[in-house]
């Protein structure tokens, strides 16, 4: 063992840590808004595109991360679309992200009791209101912990960003490893560093969760 | 553009190293599940220390991602003196990772059956084997079925991942072909499409048995 790498690196694993909560956060956000756009869709949108919207989910929740990312960056060049590391890799992880998303906030909306819609509607709410209103503020307390739970699982996807070299945490670790020949060392700490850092998320995402519903839903 | 001949031609290699994408996942699901029982009976036992082993290994391998795990078993192994081959270290690594979420999935079906049910069973004279055997395990196997069906499908496309120590499943040979025909477009679609199409086959016979065990 021999830990003195980390005295010279620690720099760029700063940068790379930087990195990997961007990616993180900006993956998340986007693929949460598009997973919601796509849910919102598989309510109110005509059929024929309701099954594309499924064909879409299915194709993204079959195939691994790592193939959807070199199609986009490896092959997107084939067909005009030319992309850097970090769009490529923060496109592909909305992308990965959204069908779960969509799923996520489908069985959200579809637990929204019927009666307080049916009740908006009889009162006159315009449509894009109940949504507003009703079904996203209902639906979404119950979709929190399964939202906190798959943005959890989005951290450690980041890590297969630095395969086509988005310089996040590993593309740095994996750099500083190649350069002092010290793998083990290297990976170690990064199994340890997100070992520390889902643990953090996951707390305070749970104290995160406890809150909203209470405020939501539990005061009289 | 897109060349449909260059992308018919990609199945042949990429079915043929499909048997290693299948082997890492089914061989890992096989002992993950072994290992699995074990972590979930050590984190139900009434002993604190198995309570804690099993809350760290849980702990751990779900909070670290597949790939960097991956890398220190691969660079941890010559170290310590083992030296094996990287498909046991992947097969070992998916196993490993699979008993983490397969314990807890054990454990939640446990936990949903009702009290009563073992109660009963006591009540009417069984013994504790028995109460296992004939009450609990049936029924939480088919609790958990579609859990682990799921579990299965994630464990193929995390399989993707053992491409990068070297073995030549899907991915690998995708990259392999990429780099032979220069066009990669049609290589990654062609792993893509092989990964889609065992991913629905499983998630069909995970309805089909779903539908059959239904209690």
């Amino acid at each position: 063992m021999d830990l003195s790498i980390f005295v010279t690196y620690w720099p760029i694993l700063v940068r790379g840590f930087g990195m990997t909560v961007f990616c993180w956060i900006l993956g998340t956000a986007f693929g949460m808004a598009l997973g919601l756009a796509i849910a919102l869709c598989q309510r109110y949108a005509p059929a024929p595109f309701r099954w594309l919207l499924q064909i879409y989910i299915e194709i993204i929740r079959g195939t691994p991360f790592l193939v959807q990312l070199f199609v986009l960056y490896y092959g997107g060049p084939l067909i005009g679309l030319r992309l850097d590391a970090l769009p490529a890799g923060l496109l592909g992880l909305t992308i990965y992200g959204s069908p779960y998303f969509a799923e996520i906030f489908r069985s959200a909306f579809r637990a929204v009791p019927n009666g307080q819609i049916e009740a908006a509607r009889a009162i006159g709410m315009a449509e894009p209101t109940i949504i507003r209103r009703i079904l996203l503020p209902v639906g979404l307390v119950s979709a929190l912990p399964a939202l906190v739970n798959f943005s959890i699982i989005l951290t450690k996807e980041t890590v297969i960003l630095s395969i086509i070299t988005v310089p996040e945490l590993m593309y740095q670790t994996q750099r500083m490893s190649t350069e002092t020949f010290r793998y083990l060392e290297a990976n170690l700490v990064l199994a340890l560093f997100f070992w520390f850092f889902v643990e953090v998320i996951s707390r305070i995402g749970r104290r995160f969760e406890r809150r909203i519903t209470h405020y939501l839903i539990e005061r009289p | 553009m897109f060349s449909i001949s260059t992308f018919t031609d990609g199945f042949g290699p990429l079915l043929w190293a499909a048997r290693y994408t299948l082997l890492v996942s089914g061989l890992g699901i096989a002992l993950g599940l072994v290992l699995g029982a074990v972590i979930c009976i050590m984190g139900m036992s009434k002993s604190r220390p198995a309570r804690v082993f099993a809350a760290l290994w849980v702990s751990y391998l779900r909070g670290v991602p597949m790939l960097v795990q991956l890398l220190v078993v691969f660079f941890l192994l010559p170290v310590i003196g083992i030296d094996v081959p990287a498909i046991v270290a992947a097969v070992g690594t998916t196993a490993v990772v699979a008993s983490a979420y397969i314990s807890e999935i054990w454990r939640g079906a446990i936990n949903a059956l009702p009290k009563g049910q073992a109660e009963a069973a006591v009540a009417i004279g069984m013994a504790p084997g028995d109460v296992w055997r004939r009450v609990i395990l049936p029924q939480a196997v088919a609790l958990s079925l579609p859990a682990l069906i799921n579990e299965l499908i994630l464990l193929v496309k995390a399989s993707s991942l053992v491409s990068v120590v070297g073995i030549m499943e899907i991915t690998r040979a995708s990259q392999a072909q990429a780099g032979t025909t220069f066009r990669p477009l049609e290589a990654y679609l062609a792993a893509a499409c092989i990964y889609l199409a065992i991913n629905l086959c499983l998630a069909a016979i995970g309805r089909y048995l779903e539908h059959r065990m239904a209690i």
